[in-house]
């Protein structure tokens, strides 16, 4: 432990010190990808970060989080635009000016009209397409490209969650020209505009990029090329980096692999460490007896100790905050106070189990013998899991855990086929309107499977949806978290994912994000070696 | 003998077509479905409309009688279909595999045959000695010795020794390259897992040659070639390993059949890009068709490696040719 405290005070001497460094030029970046090879190549259409790790060098888009601060929740800046927008028409419609010489890997231009037609198959997919993402964008009406270097958003609504929405890194900029053709070219073929061009894969092993000697953002990027090796084995990945086989991987590992690789590698590993825009949700199943009673659910929460639980879990899984239903670090998340006051974030856990155990009493649930529906991934759903189960084990109430395969796990929670569930939240940009869509009752958010209904939530959430004045929003966001957490007890948020990624100390540049999915076009990545 | 040939090439046909039934019907059996794992496996949003378009691209929205006799027809033209996870043709999914997989089969069997076939007839040979007890240790060993868990632990060993003696850990390649691209990597990477998988596979047979052996040396046959005079050298060779490997190749052609797709968790230990891998991958993924299609490779591969054993018998055993 006095080892990883040690590399700690090192990597933020490190780090500074890589601040004020010049970067060089030149080199490969071996990088693992901690999954199998990923489904298609399509970043429109998927949603697992092993895509995202493998393709986002290829792909440019249209504003991004400022990849030299990308822990900030509000920092965005251009990417192909030239400068942020402000909004018009009384916050209905933004227009982007696009830069000028910008050119597809095969050297054809990109235009705004690749831009708008790139943004219109993510919104308004066309038939026999699937985006993922087209419920994130309910308040477009529109998006139009006037001439080659102008692209015009009109909304239906002036919202404060637009420009997140819009940073999304799965947005690439595909070629017009190339969709016009084919709409599934970019399923099993690369062609972007991104800093690096498609070198190759091995179709589940690896995949290679070079250089773009065309890229537009001056002096990048720094690499003459990657290497993106798929280990799914974190023991793989522990040993590749200590035997240098590879630098790195973005998505985070454990506690316990981070200590022993400070500990083998002493100051030729750094470590970047953050809160993770991801966490897991205790969710009861509002039609199954006796959770359709508010105080069955109240008492479950009341049972929770997160401030003790965050102190020992972070020891030895991948989750360290307590936080509401808005991800910690940002100005719209509950403080310690406002959260206190809720079932779950007592700080009186004595007076808080008591009242657990009389609201038990009181519905006629006492000695309640229960499942709960977990997902077969030790970090953290089945750590977390565990941890619950003694929890609810203190007011006298038994759980076992009913641990299955991804593909069981959302099939039982969208039939409705459990009682509790251990549920995911793991979004990209931080967006606290949009993210917390997501506790939304399932007649209007169908992957919320508490399966409750709230008229106050919803309109509450409405009104939140379409305030453009950030402190008013906020207000708001407290009175809808408050619907969720304490009056309705929906729905508990658990510890918030912290994200730790160590990685070979020559590697420079990099900086880690809030989410996996962001700051990974490697541009701005160089090798001090 | 073609005859024979040809009707065990035959018998392969319902035998194909039960595991393909089978298969497609398992498969189903599983709750949840390909498009769920794809968009909802991040824990990220995804859009219901997404799931909709997802089901009707990939053809699981058709009724079970439809995708069944397409997966049917499918097979009866070699056509396996794409990969409903990666878009990708079935046949270059597999074919990605198939090199490492059959690279690590052949090395490990190399390793067990090199090791086993001696060890096991001198330890027959040389019952109840010193020899005898070591050669059976070495075995029970093997057997008892997991080889995920003897792969971990030489991974481990190879980092600490090297690290030590060089300062430098080092340890096999992550990433496979073929062996007429780069001959030296490539057999860094096979080496060790082809000697941890081959060890147990040499355990297993090494018992078998041994107890083959012993049987056979007793036999009125080996009594009358040494009362005729024959030397020692030519009995053991000609007469007694000969019909003691009967046993012993029936196991190998068994495990050689389960290499190529069963070094699940070898393969994970080693990150080798394998067809062990990729089933496991295609069961998770809930892909029907790449499962299908990997599992009719498996069963044509046990069928074929069958009907090479039972033609080896043929030359081993003239006995079995003629009847």
């Amino acid at each position: 432990m006095r080892a990883w405290f040690l590399a700690t005070a090192l990597v933020t001497g490190l780090l500074t010190n890589a601040q004020a460094q010049t970067p060089k030029q030149g080199g490969t970046l071996d990088y693992m990808i901690a999954a199998d090879g990923g489904p298609s190549l399509d970043g429109h259409k998927e949603t697992t970060y092993a895509v995202l790790h493998a393709t986002a060098p290829f792909y440019s888009n249209l504003i991004r989080v400022n990849p030299e601060n990308p822990s900030s929740t509000t920092d965005f800046i251009c990417d192909l635009c030239t400068e942020m927008p402000t909004p018009t028409n009384g916050g209905l419609t933004y227009t982007f000016k696009i830069r000028k010489g910008v050119k597809f890997h095969d050297g054809s231009p990109l235009t705004a009209h690749d831009i708008a037609v790139s943004w219109n198959r993510i919104v308004f997919p066309p038939a026999g397409v699937s985006s993922a993402r087209e419920a994130s964008y309910p308040m477009v009406d529109s998006i139009e490209a006037p001439d080659d270097t102008t692209v015009v958003f009109k909304l239906k609504f002036p919202t404060l969650s637009f420009m997140p929405a819009l940073a999304d890194p799965w947005s690439y900029i595909y070629s017009a020209k190339v969709l016009e053709k084919d709409q599934h070219f970019y399923e099993r073929n690369i062609m972007g505009s991104g800093p690096f061009k498609f070198a190759g894969q091995e179709i589940g092993q690896a995949m290679h990029g070079v250089r773009n000697p065309d890229y537009y953002h001056s002096g990048q990027p720094h690499l003459d090329g990657f290497n993106a090796i798929f280990a799914p084995k974190q023991q793989t990945r522990v040993d590749a980096m200590r035997a240098d086989r590879a630098a790195l991987e973005f998505r985070g590992m454990s506690p316990t692999a981070r200590d022993q690789l400070v500990k083998e590698l002493g100051d030729q590993v750094t470590v970047q460490e953050s809160d993770w825009n991801c966490g897991n949700v205790f969710t009861p199943n509002h039609k199954r007896k006796p959770f359709d009673d508010v105080r069955v659910r109240r008492a479950l929460f009341m049972a929770v100790d997160q401030w003790k639980g965050a102190e020992a879990l972070r020891k030895i899984a991948i989750v360290r905050t307590v936080g509401g239903i808005v991800y910690p670090g940002s100005p719209f998340a509950a403080t310690k106070d406002e959260l206190s006051t809720f079932p779950g974030y007592a700080t009186d856990m004595e007076k808080s189990r008591a009242e657990a155990r009389r609201l038990l009493k009181e519905a006629g649930a006492e000695g309640l013998t229960v499942e709960m529906l977990n997902r077969n991934v030790d970090q953290p759903y089945i750590i977390v899991g565990t941890w619950l189960v003694d929890e609810f084990r203190k007011i006298g109430v038994t759980v076992t855990q009913n641990i299955v395969p991804t593909g069981p796990w959302l099939d039982k929670m969208r039939t409705g086929d459990f009682a509790l569930a251990m549920e995911a939240n793991c979004q990209m940009v931080v967006n606290p309107i949009a993210d917390s869509g997501r506790y939304l009752p399932h007649d209007i958010y169908k992957e919320n499977f508490a399966y409750h209904d709230d008229p106050v939530q919803v309109d509450i959430y409405n009104k939140m949806v379409r305030e453009t004045d950030p402190a008013k929003a906020r207000v708001l966001m407290r009175a809808y978290e408050k619907q969720i957490l304490d009056i309705g007890a929906h729905q508990l948020p658990t510890l918030w994912f912290y994200r730790v990624v160590p990685m070979r100390s020559y590697v420079k540049g990099w900086k880690i994000g809030n989410s996996h999915y962001l700051n990974q076009n490697l541009a701005n990545i160089w090798l001090d070696r | 003998m073609y005859q024979y040939i040809i009707k065990r090439v035959l018998l392969t046909i319902p035998t194909l077509f039960g595991a393909a039934a089978l298969v497609f019907l398992l498969m189903r059996l599983i709750p949840g479905d390909i498009c769920l794992v794809r968009l909802g496996g991040g824990g990220a949003s995804f859009d219901p409309k997404a799931l909709i378009a997802c089901h009707a691209e990939i053809g699981v929205d058709r009724p079970m009688i439809v995708q069944f006799l397409d997966f049917i027809w499918g097979i009866c033209r070699f056509d396996f279909g794409t990969s409903m996870w990666s878009g990708k043709p079935v046949s270059t999914e597999i074919l990605a595999r198939l090199p490492i997989s059959l690279e690590i089969a052949l090395l490990a069997t190399s390793v067990a045959v090199s090791i086993a076939i001696p060890l096991g007839a001198i330890s027959a040979l040389k019952q109840n000695t010193w020899i005898d007890v070591f050669v059976r240790i070495f075995a029970i060993g093997g057997i008892a010795t997991p080889s995920f868990w003897l792969g971990i632990v030489s991974v481990l060993l190879v980092l600490d020794i090297t690290g030590w003696a060089t300062g430098t850990p080092w340890m096999p390649p992550i990433d496979y390259v073929p062996i007429w691209k780069d001959p030296i990597r490539n057999l860094e990477m096979a080496i060790l897992p082809a000697i941890t998988v081959g060890y147990r596979y040499a355990a297993v047979s090494m018992r078998m040659t041994r107890s083959a052996m012993l049987e056979v040396m007793r036999e009125d046959y080996i009594r009358t070639a040494r009362a005729k005079g024959l030397i020692n050298k030519i009995i053991i060779n000609r007469h007694a390993l000969k019909n003691a490997l009967l046993p012993v190749v029936t196991l190998i052609g068994i495990e050689f059949a389960f290499l190529i797709g069963g070094l699940v968790v070898t393969e994970q230990v080693f990150n080798l890009n394998g067809v062990g891998r990729l089933f496991v991958q295609a069961v998770q993924n809930q892909d029907y068709t790449l499962t299908q299609a990997l599992v009719m490779l498996t069963v044509a591969i046990f069928v074929f490696t069958n009907l090479v054993v039972d033609l080896l018998y043929g030359w081993l055993d003239p006995r079995i040719r003629f009847a």
